[in-house]
């Protein structure tokens, strides 16, 4: 049977999980293309307020990375909006131009923040808080240090305002109700959460209306009905989201708040599913992620042909991820007279609990200060328990019923089967024990992968952690550090530290002396065994050539057709007619596809047959052009701008500098890719702030900056220094990369070895501590003497020949 | 008698020597448009796979070798060298075809191949 074509529209948590659920129950059925109007991969928006305040990257909050397509086949074009649903043709259009057929689509569209209409609420300045793009306008706003007013004084308002108070701005929240997250607070508990906010800096305004906001083209301010106008340069909206309906309705699907669906997720086109905050079933829309989820699994099984399943609503607890501040609300918490209701108080301690109650049951609880029972309570609500017998101490938590106070261990253990640890999953305690014995799990990372508990917010990290400690003993510690790979329990630091004190100086010898479990290790440990080897006995240690990815082995960077790019270097960024003209000839000579200018300052040509690759090589060093590394966890480019040369700006001879960084450094290997950039003034045209290592020309000198990132992570480089003259930035700049060399772990790119090591630490060793900044120097300059050399012109004189070449070509007839 | 023992012998074909396939690394075999990967591994056993991994065709030959498998440079699947089949949660088959050693010859089956 062929497969049939599912088509998705949005790229959000809730078809993410859809896809989980329909692989693994059918993973055959679907041919699976997605279009995503965000140019990135699945990420889990609820962790948008960590990234935020900084407490989190967003690699970190990747659901699902490209890896993950790539293994299910699914087409997903990025950045791609949906203008046109066309249900007679059962096509969609894109747009940027592309159509796609389908047999079953999956409209998840997601929700449009709120933005009030008020006058100014189209100047620069302001923002919404929906998706990463949001995040990081408002995180390139708090670099200024200013004022901010956040309009809207719910879970995402708060959340915003506490990450941009982290971020260093000084903030103030501007509420219409007369108290805080009233939709999930009662009053007192909102009083309770106001006085907090606002000893730690942040001002509240409740019971305030905004009126207009004040400026000329760009935000200055945001004035109140009562005639307040609070100073300010940047104002987030965060008043509610509307679903994202336009489409839906355009192709004549039924919408109210919503699209329309009935209890298996399809619209009135029943090839045609909606899940998600676009999304309205039984006169509801959803904007937590729970019933998300739960829309999730109903729409797989419905796409898989079984419409049995059908969407069960569950009141979802709610919890504020700014750190420090603990509260818990789950259920209804209005006052009326059927009602009956249990208060604890403890204002010293800013402790308030408050648990509704009705026929003897639980049907709301609020807690502030002390979460600790919010799980427990919840699971009584929901189970509908008669808490009669305990009313007396219900109150005081589940280490009050029966007899002596509980451990938190003990605690988890008396937590029945059915009890739901992971909100955001609907993830019982039977499932993670259940998964964990039988699956033989014993790392949180497994548990995450197989269980998807403590996956999505994490708030449940530490009860998946407790369970996980009561299901496997003490063989689980949940600080022990991550295994390299499979093949040996040391972490990558414990590895480094003993081929050091060890000795080792080959590949077998650290298997033998560090335990390998497997007889010549994996794919994982052994480039990066053979890493730490070169880098730390650069005199000694043999390159394992089997043990390097085959772009270090054959020098050329292996593209998905099996055949490979080559780059030669271009020192600084700068060539010449007769460099352009000799790769004009090797083009033309090899018929070589594509040939592309790269980010890096360079030409990259692309499509080059395997066996081609030491003639093209010989050709090209002929005109005297080396390897540029382009595949190397090493060195790559050194990007400049003009600087002195010809730039009526420029401070310094910045293209000088790179060119020297370059021809000093090449060749070097690093434990992941390093690239560098030297700009002539602050204007930096280079880039060198979001580079691994960068330098700004200044007028008194050299500023050397570090740590920065441009790819799944965008971040500006952190400060090392500043020199006055050039030789002195290179050998800080080297000692820098040095000391990386010595310390990163394989693949860990410099931001993430930095952020490992701490910056001071880093600035204390190369600006302060002079002899070490000169030991580090004159250890990579006694490694460059084993490294600088060209490995092009060493295989075109017959290195490896046995790389390119088959081994034997039969004709055809051979076996007749 | 005579007929059938020409082709039990022809059916083996001579590819070259054991000591042009480098330990934990492969060399490869070419036949038309077909490409065998004929990988050796640390303890100097012989596999031949088709050169495709099952999942985008990815060039086997070009992996790392580890105890029997090798990873595929594209995406890192590992295929087991002596079943060709998938490991882990990944799931297809490479084809395989029989290897001997005589001596210091190595020697290949392709009658699967047709």
């Amino acid at each position: 049977m062929s497969k049939q074509k599912l088509v998705i529209i949005g790229n959000g948590m809730a078809p993410g999980r859809m896809l989980e659920h329909l692989f693994e129950q059918s993973p055959d059925a679907f041919d699976v293309t997605i279009f995503n109007a965000e140019p990135r991969v699945n990420y889990d928006r609820i962790m948008l307020s960590p990234v935020l305040s900084g407490e989190k990257s967003f690699e970190e909050i990747i659901i699902h990375g490209d890896g993950w397509y790539i293994k299910h086949g699914i087409m997903l074009y990025k950045g791609h909006k949906i203008v046109d649903i066309s249900r007679e043709a059962k096509t969609v259009t894109s747009d940027q131009g592309v159509t796609e057929s389908y047999d079953k689509l999956v409209i998840a569209t997601g929700s449009n923040p709120f933005i009030i209409p008020m006058p100014g609420h189209d100047m620069a300045g302001v923002l919404s808080y929906r998706d990463l793009d949001d995040v990081t306008a408002m995180m390139l706003a708090a670099q200024s240090r200013q004022k901010a007013v956040v309009i809207g004084g719910g879970l995402l308002g708060l959340e915003a305002a506490a990450g941009l108070q982290a971020r260093g701005m000084e903030v103030t929240v501007v509420h219409l109700m007369p108290t805080l997250m009233e939709r999930q607070l009662d009053p007192s508990a909102g009083y309770l959460l106001q006085e907090e906010l606002e000893s730690r800096g942040i001002n509240v305004k409740t019971g305030a209306n905004s009126k207009r906001i004040v400026g000329d083209k760009k935000v200055e301010g945001l004035e109140l009905e009562n005639g307040e106008i609070i100073d300010c340069s940047l104002i987030v909206m965060a008043v509610g989201i509307r679903p994202n309906i336009g489409l839906a309705q355009e192709a004549d699907l039924k919408v109210e708040r919503g699209i329309i669906v009935d209890q298996a997720m399809r619209t009135i086109d029943p090839d045609i599913l909606s899940l998600g905050e676009c999304t309205q079933i039984d006169g509801q829309v959803y904007g937590l992620v729970a019933p998300l989820y739960e829309m999730a699994r109903v729409a797989a099984h419905t796409l898989g042909g079984d419409d049995s399943h059908s969407f069960v609503h569950q009141d979802t607890a709610t919890k504020l991820k700014v750190t420090g501040v603990d509260l818990f609300s789950v259920g209804d918490f209005a006052e009326g007279d059927d009602r009956d209701e249990i208060v604890l108080r403890d204002a010293n301690a800013g402790i308030y609990k408050r648990i509704i109650l009705k026929d003897d049951k639980i049907i709301g609880t609020v807690l502030y200060g002390e979460t600790s029972d919010g799980a427990w309570l919840n699971d009584l609500k929901k189970k509908g328990t008669d808490v009669s017998e305990m009313r007396d101490t219900l109150i005081f938590g589940q280490a009050y019923q029966g007899g002596a106070a509980m451990d938190p261990m003990a605690a988890v253990a008396a937590l029945p089967d059915d009890a739901e640890i992971c909100g955001c999953n609907g993830i019982c305690k039977s499932k993670i024990v259940g998964t964990i014995n039988d699956m033989g799990l014993t790392s949180l990372d497994e548990v995450r992968a197989h269980t998807k508990a403590s996956a999505s917010c994490g708030t449940c990290t530490g009860l998946v952690e407790q369970l996980m400690t009561l299901t496997l003993g003490d063989s689980f510690d949940p600080n022990a550090v991550q295994s390299m790979c499979p093949c040996t329990d040391l972490g990558h630091g414990d590895v480094r530290r003993l081929i050091k004190a060890k000795e080792l100086k080959t590949i077998p010898a650290v298997m033998q002396e560090l335990e390998w479990k497997t007889s010549c290790g994996c794919a994982k440990c052994r480039p990066a065994l053979n890493y730490y080897l070169v880098a730390d006995w650069p005199d000694v240690y043999a390159d394992d050539y089997q043990s390097r990815y085959i772009n270090e082995r054959v020098h050329a960077n292996i593209q998905k057709d099996g055949t490979y790019s080559v780059v030669p270097r271009m020192w600084g960024g700068m060539t010449s007619s007769k460099e352009l003209r000799a790769i004009a000839d090797v083009v033309d000579k090899f018929e070589i596809p594509s040939v592309k200018v790269t980010g890096g300052q360079r030409i990259d040509m692309l499509g080059i047959k395997k066996e081609d690759l030491p003639a093209v090589w010989a050709d090209l060093g002929q005109a005297g052009f080396v390897s540029g590394q382009a595949y190397a966890k090493g060195l790559r480019t050194v990007k400049t701008c003009v600087g002195t040369n010809w730039c009526r700006f420029g401070t310094q001879d910045s293209t000088g500098l790179g060119i020297k960084l370059e021809k000093f450094m090449w060749g070097s290997w690093t434990p992941a890719k390093l690239k560098l950039a030297v700009s002539g003034c602050p204007r930096n045209c280079a880039e060198a702030t979001c580079k691994d290592i960068g330098i700004i020309c200044v007028d008194s000198g050299f500023e050397i900056h570090f740590a920065g990132a441009a790819g799944l992570d965008i971040k500006g480089t952190e400060v090392l220094g500043s020199v006055p003259t050039e030789n002195e930035a290179l050998e800080h700049v080297v000692a820098l990369a040095q000391m990386y060399r010595e310390q990163g772990f394989y693949l860990e790119r410099i931001y993430k070895w930095a952020a490992r090591i701490g910056l001071d630490e880093i600035r204390k060793q190369i600006m302060e501590d002079h002899d070490r900044r000169k030991d580090y120097f004159d250890r990579f300059v006694f490694s460059q003497k084993f490294a600088q050399v060209d490995p092009w012109s060493e295989r075109v004189s017959g290195k490896d020949k046995h790389e390119f070449n088959p081994m034997a070509t039969l004709d055809l007839e051979a076996a007749e | 008698m005579n007929a059938i023992s020409v082709v039990t012998t022809e059916k083996w074909i001579d590819i070259g020597e054991t000591s042009d396939v480098p330990r934990r690394g492969a060399r490869c075999v070419k036949k038309g448009d077909t490409t065998i990967a004929v990988f050796r591994t640390q303890d100097d056993n012989f596999f031949a796979l088709e050169d495709k991994c099952p999942h985008k065709n990815g060039p086997l030959s070009n992996g790392i070798v580890h105890d029997g498998c090798v990873t595929c440079p594209l995406h890192n699947w590992v295929i087991s060298l002596k079943t060709g089949s998938a490991q882990g949660a990944d799931e297809g088959e490479t084809k395989t075809f029989p290897v001997k050693v005589e001596g210091e010859r190595l020697l290949i089956d392709l009658e699967d191949l047709f």
